[in-house]
């Protein structure tokens, strides 16, 4: 086993602490912490993987853009908010039963699956390296990628929307 | 052995682990931080999956849903503080008027 192993056995245990720790966190922020946690993790599996591209962007995006709104908004928020202190509904126990049947459906057909074993950093092929990955990106997907930027204005015009109706509904 | 079953399975464990989180928190936002948790399992799965295959467009793809948590957020973000503001709450089971 080497180290390399090992590093992707570590980040998958801290990203598996990280999504138990948000269900059973009580404050918002402690949930956003852990949630952040397991997103770098996730990345360091990325990383250990040779998928650089896809690592550097987790961060960037994911920690760096979303989760950086999000604490932002949590700190905005009342802190005294009862939700805040009660955290789980009348769901918790269909919610939790669901889960485990759902997770051990796919564990099963993960088990099932017997697929060839990939190396960490065997994975490194020169196709994951940023220029092929651009080239085959707007070659192959230019239209998903043009695509998106529709979907981004959609995204803008609709919050500046929702803001707009806020307003008018306050006064 | 970091093989594709142990990563499809960490990344099934963390899609159920989100999916339970949506259903069993009361809070707006913790739901909402639980459904970038099953959107991250799903990024796993496809980088797991574009490793197994050699190919790019599960990484490609991996691109496609970085977009759409941002579009996500850019709009869920303002809903959640528009109803916040509307009922000074965050408590999901506050909000029952459509309920029949």
């Amino acid at each position: 086993m080497t180290i390399d192993q090992l590093l992707v056995y570590f980040f998958g245990a801290c990203a598996l602490l990280g999504g138990v720790l948000m269900l059973v966190a009580r404050h918002p922020m402690r949930v956003a912490l852990a949630l952040i946690s397991c997103m770098l993790s996730l990345a360091g599996i990325y990383a250990m993987l040779g998928v650089h591209v896809v690592a550097v962007f987790q961060v960037l995006i994911y920690v760096g853009a979303v989760m950086v709104f999000m604490v932002y908004v949590i700190m905005l928020l009342d802190v005294r908010d009862p939700s805040f202190v009660r955290r789980y509904s009348r769901m918790l126990l269909p919610g939790v039963v669901l889960g485990a049947l759902l997770a051990g459906a796919l564990g099963i057909s993960a088990i099932r699956l017997g697929a060839p074993a990939i190396q960490p950093g065997a994975g490194a092929a020169p196709s994951y390296l940023v220029q092929p990955f651009s080239v085959e990106f707007l070659r192959e997907y230019w239209l998903h990628f043009e695509l998106t930027s529709v979907l981004l204005v959609a995204a803008v015009v609709a919050a500046i929307a929702i803001i707009r109706s806020g307003r008018r509904s306050d006064g | 052995m970091a093989d594709t079953q142990l990563l499809l399975g960490l990344s099934f464990v963390l899609f159920a682990l989100g999916l339970v989180g949506v259903m069993v928190r009361r809070n707006a936002l913790v739901m909402l931080m639980c459904m970038e948790l099953m959107l991250n399992a799903v990024i796993l799965a496809l980088v797991t999956f574009s490793l197994e295959t050699a190919t790019l467009s599960g990484a490609v793809l991996v691109f496609l849903i970085f977009v759409v948590a941002a579009a996500e957020i850019a709009i869920a973000i303002p809903i959640v503080l528009l109803l916040s503001r509307q009922r000074s709450s965050l408590d999901v089971e506050g909000y029952d008027r459509l309920q029949g």
